[in-house]
């Protein structure tokens, strides 16, 4: 628990390259080979990834309890202080500095978000799906999320779905 | 701001649902918590919602830690455990149950469609993230520039981003966005 801790609080605006030199590099609790298969695993079920990640290996090594110990690592400290400040931020919020801060930030958080997806971008590339139906399936969710506003269930199942049996039959085509 | 126990239980069922949607990652669901939060229920304004996000994202941890400040804003400290009890029961529970089935299961076609189907939804909905915390700021120029500037150096350097976050913060504070 006290890995996962410190792991968490290093993390500003993402575990993962920490966890990655945490639990490989100095533990060695895991090969690189393993922390990679164990994160594509905790990328397919639903649910935070860094959490899933935190769950597997806690799992693995001490069973149910070390799984809740390392969920309860990854998230005590992280929680009481994000939740500190998000009190400070409503006894603050009408003073203009506070409230021009959290503007800037929430410009910078914009930002940093959109430079995520794309960085991920490039790995549509090489996905079996094919640029084009990657494309369209993209833009559908853009467009149904986003500018019509339509329940995200939609995208994720509609949009997931056909697109998952897309995967599947191209994959089919070429073993 | 007082809530009843029906919205509250409300918003626990939201998050109980978004964790099993959560595929890509919990900001993947930004765009349904705000449908949910600021459109349907008025809970919050786009600022507000904003706000939350940009404080999950200045402080350390898992991403994820936004859907408590949301629930926070909403409801208080109650809100706050409410929502992240919501976001995680579901997906815990699945992980434990899978984990040991999915690992060796990985090259299944299955699993491959899925992960491979799956990838340009999440894009798109974290583009879809990030456009909803610029929409608050669509008014104001500097703005503009400072998220063009945060995507250009987040592309082309390794720059930490809380450093990014507090440059924001500090030009907010001295009023220039």
């Amino acid at each position: 628990m006290r890995v996962f801790s410190l792991l968490a609080l290093q993390g500003f605006g993402g575990v993962l390259p920490v966890a990655q030199r945490e639990i490989v590099e100095r533990r060695r609790w895991l090969s690189r080979e393993q922390f990679v298969e164990t994160l594509s695993i905790g990328q397919v079920l639903p649910g935070p990834n860094v959490v899933n990640l935190a769950l597997i290996i806690g799992d693995r090594f001490f069973g149910w309890r070390g799984a809740f110990a390392a969920l309860a690592g990854m998230l005590a400290l992280p929680l009481v202080i994000v939740l500190t400040l998000a009190a400070l931020y409503a006894r603050f919020a009408a003073e203009p500095q506070v409230a021009g801060a959290l503007r800037g930030m929430g410009a910078v958080a914009a930002g940093l978000i959109i430079a995520t997806a794309c960085k991920l971008l490039p790995t549509l590339a090489r996905n079996p799906l094919g640029r084009v139906a990657c494309a369209v399936a993209l833009l559908a969710t853009l467009a149904s999320v986003g500018v019509l506003r339509w329940p995200m269930a939609f995208a994720v199942i509609g949009i997931g779905g056909s697109a998952v049996l897309a995967a599947w039959w191209r994959l089919g085509r070429r073993p | 701001m007082s809530h009843d126990a029906a919205d509250i239980g409300a918003m626990f069922v939201h998050f109980l649902a978004m964790s099993m949607l959560a595929i890509g990652g919990a900001l993947a669901t930004a765009p349904d918590v705000h449908r949910f939060i600021v459109n349907e229920h008025h809970w919050l304004d786009d600022q507000q919602f904003s706000a939350a996000i940009a404080l999950a994202q200045a402080a350390p941890g898992p991403n994820l830690l936004f859907v408590p400040v949301i629930g926070y804003s909403v409801a208080g400290l109650l809100g706050a455990l409410v929502a992240l009890a919501g976001m995680l029961i579901p997906s815990t529970t699945l992980t434990l149950a899978v984990s040991r089935w999915g690992s060796k299961r990985r090259d299944h076609r299955g699993v491959r469609a899925f992960v491979a189907g799956m990838a340009p939804i999440t894009i798109g909905l974290l583009l879809t993230t990030g456009g909803l915390l610029a929409l608050p700021l669509v008014q104001r120029q500097a703005a503009w520039w400072l998220i063009a500037a945060t995507v250009a150096l987040s592309l082309k350097t390794k720059v930490n981003p809380v450093w990014l976050i507090a440059v924001g913060a500090a030009a907010g504070a001295l009023g220039w966005v």
